[in-house]
């Protein structure tokens, strides 16, 4: 899935390197927890979260994640905003919840991650 | 490259916000290296831990990567309070960190469990109210 589609599917707002709605995922994982996030592997994935500090950023950045959508409408600091920029991370915001986001993005084909035993 | 390189970095103890900054730097030197992207992933996410568990506990400390022909090593030391009971502390789930650590988005007790996960070998030697010092190894394929 293109990321601009999650843009579509989410009705989400860009907040930073819109030029690389283009690129692909090809799994997500919805967390709060950032160390959970870090169980689990899996090429170019999207981070949904309600979370809201740098570590979300730097979570992702170590994941290879090219993606990361705020849920609830959470805006990120301006920090989390450099840091995503520098990373070539498109971070995002929705207003729907975590649930509803996550639900919308797997009923359109984007399936979860794979536990690395 | 027969020569061990080494990357030697001082972990802020008192900035959360901060940690996880040696873990970016790293993960751009051995990009720099040409190690491949699935090595410097579990790398670099072991290390981010590691990191992440020195300034939770320990107020900081000193974290060393090694770079040699066939493997990278991560050498974690600090100074903090020690772990009691290792075989507990390796237990997914198991935690010791505060509240407030937990609405930063760590301390599930998954920490020390995911850096085993994501390498080759782990030692940790630590001694109550002295330290620990964790030494991390991920084999180069």
């Amino acid at each position: 899935m293109k990321i601009v589609t999650i843009k579509q599917l989410l009705d989400a707002e860009v907040v930073c390197n819109e030029e690389l709605l283009d690129k692909h995922v090809y799994s997500a994982c919805g967390s709060d927890m950032m160390s959970d996030v870090l169980a689990y592997v899996k090429d170019q994935a999207v981070l949904l979260t309600g979370l809201v500090n740098s570590q979300v950023i730097r979570t992702a950045e170590m994941m290879d994640m090219v993606c990361i959508v705020l849920v609830r409408s959470k805006l990120p600091t301006p920090e989390m905003i450099d840091l995503a920029r520098e990373s070539g991370i498109v971070l995002m915001t929705t207003s729907k919840r975590m649930y509803e986001a996550c639900g919308l993005l797997y009923s359109s084909g984007l399936v979860g991650n794979k536990v690395k035993k | 490259m027969s020569e061990v390189l080494n990357f030697r970095f001082l972990v802020d103890g008192e900035d959360f916000t901060s940690a996880g900054q040696a873990s970016v730097k790293v993960k751009k030197n051995l990009r720099q290296l040409g190690i491949s992207p699935e090595t410097i992933r579990r790398v670099s996410i072991a290390m981010y831990e590691g990191e992440i568990n020195m300034v939770i506990h320990a107020r900081g400390g000193v974290a060393d990567v090694n770079v040699a022909e066939d493997y990278v090593e991560i050498v974690l030391a600090d100074k903090g309070p020690g772990i009691k009971d290792i075989n507990q502390a390796m237990q997914e789930g198991f935690s010791t960190a505060p509240d407030s650590v937990r609405s930063l988005g760590f301390g599930a007790g998954m920490g020390l469990p995911n850096m085993k996960r994501y390498t080759d070998y782990m030692d940790i030697q630590s001694t109550v109210g002295e330290g620990t010092t964790i030494t991390m190894r991920v084999n180069i394929e």
